[in-house]
């Protein structure tokens, strides 16, 4: 038997084709926003009055916004804005979340009471609402929507993943741990947490495509990543209403990039879940 | 020779919403160097609770250990910081446990939760930890114990998941091993390897171990000395030879007349081939109301006035040979 690294890669890569799918989107859609000052074929902030609306085809390969601006350019350029902000947003909310829950639930008691009461509290707002107050009061910039949309997925991470620590807490192995020596807090990050990871992926694929539009709608209300830095989510919300029916390239494009990453997310998600079991091996 | 495990008047309680439970009551017994004791009873006697209370890993709230000591090699464990009682588990005093299927943590390897025990308790290197746990799982008899270590745990059968929970918990050369009922869970011909590989390992190590069982064929083949537990308390106590020779308490006679025996049902000693087994009528009964007197006495048959009265104590019935019992 062969061992090493890429060894596993390539067994792994014939075992979950689909993943390997969404590991293309996602690499594709990250290269073109780490390259795009190359990648992209004009400047997405030049404007045109000429090509106006122009249609796609020739120099405007996904058409022109009604500034003339290249829509493919801004597509380009704008993934850097919405893969940061989901990104980002996606693993700090669910990484503060899987803390908190996994505190609550390990150490229960008061402090859980208290972790779960905050915790309903801030689900009974709006997402939406919640991120609107915390940018209104933080001011617009990039860091300060990704910080606007992870607090709002905290209580959602954290219950989740408190109620998983719940049971696997009353396991035999967490009292065989204890029968060892190990300390509760070594327990709770070598024993506990580990067994929540297929939860904990699955919820933050699910949650990487709503940041994304979470994030479109601040910015629609001019609270998200300031003009003229474009992003997915402002290209499609800003053109929706008015551009549907006369330039329906305006909606497509980046309604297209925002189902594909959401869709290689998933793909991706559901392959590193089973791929990180080592029940599911072999 | 000075015993390496003394426990003397162990009480452990549970404040419970209906009242106070008395899980175990002035449990008092002692181990030497590579030797067995076993604790047997039936379902609810409290002996895994008391085999819980010498790692004090029972649940506290609503666990209380109230009273007595816990004494390997002269140290008290019950006098023991929270620090110090973490160091003082796996390094002096181990358990294994009846799930082999769920003592273990499914995502890591085998090696690694031993590997993981060593550097904790010996501060080993990663390397040098990895080579103790490879050494111990050989040390239990795991066929390939370089290729089983880096293995998962539902890789491994049962018998062999439980060979490795023994390779972990003697990884450190604990003085004292707590094996609470570690065969229930395998079957017959398993059962007989593990108790043996136990057995063995006791001897090489001078390990100190106290089996908790409800299986007194167990009990004959690997124990020294016997500690029956009846409702909470020790009822009898003598080496295993004399225990089935002459049980004192009713509790042990009956416990003893309830099990088949081969070679009567082979009618090979002229004894009723066709008898019925006799059992034990009625169920240990609830913790939280006992009755005055003995415990047994609504069950037994051998019952007086004075037995549900007054409590019987310890008593020695014949040279080393404990029972409290007013009829014995």
């Amino acid at each position: 038997m062969k061992t090493g690294f890429w060894n596993d890669v390539a067994y792994l890569a014939r075992r979950y084709p689909l993943g390997v799918a969404g590991a293309i989107i996602m690499t594709v859609f990250v290269l073109a926003a780490i390259f795009a000052g190359t990648v992209a074929p004009l400047d997405p902030f030049t404007t045109n009055p000429k090509a106006s609306l122009a249609k796609p085809g020739g120099t405007y390969l996904m058409g022109a916004d009604m500034m003339g601006r290249d829509v493919f350019s801004r597509m380009i350029h704008g993934a850097r804005i919405s893969l940061a902000v989901s990104i980002g947003a996606t693993f700090l909310g669910s990484g503060l979340g899987a803390a908190l829950g996994l505190a609550s639930g390990y150490i229960g008691g008061m402090f859980d009471l208290l972790v779960q009461r905050v915790a309903e509290i801030m689900q009974s707002l709006p997402l939406l609402v919640m991120a609107l107050v915390i940018t209104a009061s933080l001011g617009p910039s990039l860091p300060n929507t990704i910080i606007a949309i992870a607090i709002p997925l905290i209580p959602n991470v954290a219950r989740v993943i408190r109620s998983n620590v719940l049971s696997l807490r009353e396991m035999p192995f967490v009292e065989a741990a204890k029968a060892t020596g190990m300390s509760e807090f070594r327990i709770a990050v070598v024993h506990v947490l580990p067994n929540t990871l297929a939860p904990l992926i699955v919820l933050a694929t699910a949650q990487l495509g709503s940041t994304i539009l979470t994030e479109a709608s601040l910015s629609f209300l001019g609270l998200g990543v300031p003009e003229p830095w474009p992003s997915w989510g402002r290209m499609l919300s800003e053109s929706a209403a008015e551009y549907v029916r006369t330039a329906p390239w305006l909606v497509i494009f980046p309604g297209l990039a925002i189902s594909l990453i959401v869709f290689g997310t998933n793909l991706l998600g559901d392959a590193l879940r089973d791929a990180l079991d080592p029940r599911q091996r072999d | 020779m000075a015993p390496v495990l003394e426990v003397s008047n162990l009480s452990t309680v549970f404040h419970t919403r209906r009242g106070l439970v008395r899980a175990v009551q002035n449990v008092s017994f002692s181990v030497n160097a590579g030797e067995t004791l076993a604790i047997v009873g039936e379902s609810g006697c409290g002996k895994t609770i008391t085999a819980l209370s010498l790692l004090r890993l029972i649940p506290m709230p609503p666990g209380e250990i109230v009273s007595g000591s816990v004494k390997v090699d002269g140290t008290d464990l019950l006098k023991l910081s929270d620090a110090e009682m973490r160091r003082a588990r796996g390094k002096q005093i181990a358990m294994i446990f009846q799930e082999p299927m769920t003592a273990l943590n499914p995502l890591l390897t085998i090696g690694r939760q031993i590997a993981e025990m060593v550097t904790l308790h010996d501060g080993l290197g990663r390397k040098a930890a990895r080579d103790r746990a490879v050494e111990m799982l050989n040390h239990v008899k795991i066929p390939e114990p370089e290729r089983r270590a880096r293995e998962y745990p539902h890789q491994m059968s049962g018998g062999m998941r439980q060979r490795a929970m023994i390779a972990m918990a003697l990884a450190c050369k604990p003085k004292v091993l707590v094996a609470d009922e570690p065969t229930t869970a395998l079957d017959v011909t398993i059962q007989a390897q593990i108790l043996d590989l136990i057995g063995d390992l006791r001897r090489e190590f001078g390990t100190a171990v106290v089996l908790i069982t409800h299986d007194l064929g167990v009990v004959a083949e690997t124990a020294n000395r016997v500690v029956v537990m009846y409702a909470g308390r020790k009822v009898e106590e003598a080496p295993v030879g004399e225990v089935f020779a002459n049980p004192k308490h009713p509790y042990m006679t009956g416990l003893m007349s309830s099990i088949p025996r081969v070679a009567s049902a082979r009618g090979l000693t002229g004894v009723d081939a066709t008898a019925r087994l006799t059992e034990i009528p009625g169920i240990v009964p609830p913790l939280i109301n006992l009755p005055p007197g003995c415990a047994f006495s609504p069950r037994c048959t051998r019952s007086e006035a004075q037995c549900t009265t007054t409590l019987p104590e310890l008593e020695l019935k014949a040279p080393d040979h404990l029972a409290a019992c007013w009829r014995a």
